[in-house]
């Protein structure tokens, strides 16, 4: 990364920057999901690096992890390939590096569990993910009663801890959830782990009103969103959507390197194009005579 | 050191192991399961029903019987077996199984899940379950179906629903991941019958409680029979539930030595074993940290065992402190070593032990020779092996003229 880049935008700010543009064009956030390193080293790179292009704005990349309590079928498996060939905590840093050569404005968020960071060593893993670029954690099985493990010094390294907020996050809870959370709120929208059943909109919209009177970060909604229109439905109350399980299919389903970029692109496109137009398309909706 | 007895603190910690590492999703659930937890700890009513399902259901109190053939055979210290698998369902597991279904009736649970490897937990669970007549569902890896068929019909007989694992290595460790995976999708009406020592605060706390009535028996039981204290105590290890309830009520007895014996599986140098303290490093797991089986990058590595009950990459965090105080000593033993103590105690004492329990058992065939008559050795005798004969047969067949299974 050159010094300019690292001057134009420093990792805290690029969330901040992301949302701030959003709202102004009044639209919600596309959020992705891919697990770093899968199905292979070569192809996750591709994969990564046109991803902003297919129109994501913000993109997630899943740490692979041997027991990923938190996740459903389709990403365990793609966090098995990826270990399989050969995937490790480093090499997930080098690709942000890498990105980050050619794209100094799309945020990058890291997903995962906290053992390969603590094994990686807290410290060396802030440094070298700071030094690569990344712009936040979202690290599952780390409650707010461990905020000192991870969610306290990432601060110190000037990136972003992105809290979860679930449906049984009750009002007792909420306070404890969002004091240290930074960056933006990721609503877990369903009980459950992740690419289970889909949510319905008004309870879920419902929930995100909720969360809004008590905390000014942005709130991302996922888990169980597959489809265009889903994203669509979701992008009119929420500040950004996230698919996951649904894009990481599409790299188990092909037959290639080539088809599961093709193919995970394709699907972004889709996705992208929706929730560009999600707001308008309310906004028409709203303006018919009754 | 911090005084043992008071260990977890609030936040589930003893010294830097154990925690609550988990989803947000089931941390409202945890803290609610931890404060039910401490309100029965202290209200008569519910120890009054404990005391009753122990007794009048489980056989409680077991033995403490002198094995005089063993201790013969052996020729050194006098061997103790306290006799866990006389309990009902044949381990010690359903201590501790009694202990949460009466919690998850208290909190108007309906169903009851769990996670297990030999199929000893998965067996007691499914037992009150049915006593208390809820539906549970029990998770168990595909390979571990294969090698405990026994206890795969007994589940069924019982009414539980057995939900093979075959992610991973379709071992325990992949059983319970996909426990936790059903809890944080049904977390409003479901219960987890965590079976160790291990999981998120306050299930390492909360089963050795249940399980500590082994050691509290087997003091007062030592006491009448010969005016003191043991002078040593073995068990097995594999989460560490079995040791935990043995050793807890002694911990502060220094004059107490204390074994617990790793399944060492082909030996722990040879990187097939399931021994964490060891041949493992610290990390976190199955919400808490702990000495853990893993690679340099935090990737958790397959244990090995010929007992499916011992195979699991993790230990309870509180034998991780124990370890790391020197409280405890932690030793190893192969297959083997487990095989070959399997049968002398089926020959000397006509009683045939769990394969998990023959591991504590080839601890003592290495070190009661070496100590006085005097000295006064007590085994965790924690299970019985019925359910081992189709593993046995497989590796002893021919030995007996049974064939090859």
């Amino acid at each position: 990364m050159s010094s300019l880049q690292k001057n134009d935008m420093t990792n805290a700010s690029r969330l901040e920057h992301c949302f701030t543009a959003l709202k102004q064009q009044n639209r919600p956030a596309l959020v992705s999901y891919l697990t770093a390193g899968d199905p292979d080293a070569e192809t996750s790179r591709r994969l990564l690096h046109g991803l902003p292009e297919a129109g994501v704005d913000i993109i997630e990349l899943g740490m692979p992890f041997s027991d990923p309590m938190a996740d459903g079928p389709a990403i365990q498996k793609a966090a098995l390939r990826a270990l399989e060939n050969g995937q490790t905590q480093a090499k997930t840093l080098e690709m942000v590096r890498h990105f980050r050569e050619q794209n100094s404005t799309t945020p990058i968020v890291l997903m995962g569990y906290y053992n390969p960071i603590y094994c990686y060593g807290v410290e060396r893993f802030l440094t070298d993910a700071a030094k690569a670029g990344v712009d936040g954690l979202i690290v599952v099985d780390l409650p707010p009663e461990h905020d000192e493990e991870l969610c306290q010094p990432a601060a110190q390294h000037g990136i972003d801890f992105i809290r979860l907020a679930t449906p049984t996050t009750d009002a007792k809870r909420l306070p404890k959830v969002l004091a240290n959370a930074s960056g933006f709120i990721y609503y877990v929208s369903v009980a459950g782990v992740t690419g289970g059943s889909a949510p319905t909109p008004e309870r879920l919209e419902g929930a995100v009103n909720q969360l809004r009177e008590h905390t000014p970060l942005p709130i991302a909604v996922g888990f169980g969103i597959r489809t265009a229109e889903q994203a669509a439905t979701i992008g009119r109350f929420s500040d950004a959507v996230v698919v996951g399980s649904a894009l990481v299919d599409c790299i188990e389903h092909a037959s290639s390197g080539e088809e599961a970029v093709t193919r995970v692109h394709g699907l972004v496109k889709e996705l992208a194009e929706s929730v560009r137009g999600c707001r308008e398309a309310q906004e028409e909706h709203a303006s018919l005579p009754a | 050191m911090n005084k043992p007895l008071s260990l977890p603190d609030a936040n589930g910690l003893f010294g830097s192991f154990g925690g609550r590492f988990v989803a947000e999703t089931l941390m409202p659930l945890i803290l609610e399961l931890q404060d039910e937890y401490t309100t029965a700890k202290n209200d008569p009513e519910f120890q009054r029903q404990l005391a009753y399902f122990q007794g009048d259901y489980v056989g409680r109190p077991s033995p403490l019987y002198f094995a005089e053939r063993l201790t013969e055979h052996f020729g050194g210290a006098s061997i103790y077996l306290k006799r866990e698998e006389l309990n009902h369902t044949g381990a010690h597991k359903i201590n501790n199984c009694i202990g949460q279904v009466l919690l998850a009736k208290q909190m108007g649970k309906k169903r009851i899940i769990a996670e297990t490897g030999a199929g000893m937990h998965g067996v007691a669970t499914a037992t009150v379950a049915a006593r208390f007549g809820l539906p549970c569902v029990i998770y168990m890896g595909a390979t571990d179906i294969e090698r405990q068929q026994p206890n795969v019909f007994r589940m069924k007989l019982l009414g539980a629903e057995i939900v093979p694992v075959t992610s991973g290595t379709g071992t325990l460790k992949d059983a319970m991941n996909e426990a936790l995976r059903d809890w944080v999708t049904n977390v409003d009406d479901t219960f987890y019958i965590i079976g160790t020592v291990a999981g998120p605060h306050p299930y390492p706390a909360m089963v050795r409680d249940f399980q500590a009535v082994i050691g509290h028996e087997t003091r007062t039981q030592m006491l009448e029979k010969h005016g003191r204290l043991p002078d040593s105590l073995i068990a097995c290890v594999g989460g560490g539930s079995n040791a935990m309830g043995l050793f807890y009520p002694f911990i502060d007895d220094e004059s107490v030595h204390m074994v617990g014996v790793e399944a060492g599986g082909k030996g722990v140098n040879s990187g097939l074993h399931a021994a964490s303290l060891n041949g493992g490093t610290p990390g976190v797991l199955h919400g808490n940290r702990t000495y853990l089986l893993q690679n340099e990058d935090g990737q958790i590595i397959d244990a090995h065992s010929i007992s499916a009950g011992l195979d699991y990459p993790g230990i309870g965090p509180e034998h991780a402190w124990l370890h790391e105080q020197g409280r405890v000593e932690y030793v190893s033993a192969t297959d083997d070593e487990a095989l070959e103590a399997f049968q002398i105690c089926c020959r000397q004492e006509g009683i045939i032990p769990a394969l998990e329990t023959a591991h504590a058992l080839a601890e003592v065939a290495k070190r009661a020779p070496t100590l006085p008559r005097e000295h006064l050795m007590v085994v965790n005798l924690s299970g019985r092996g019925d359910k081992d004969m189709m593993s046995v047969a497989h590796h002893l067949g021919d030995k007996f003229g049974v064939k090859n299974v």
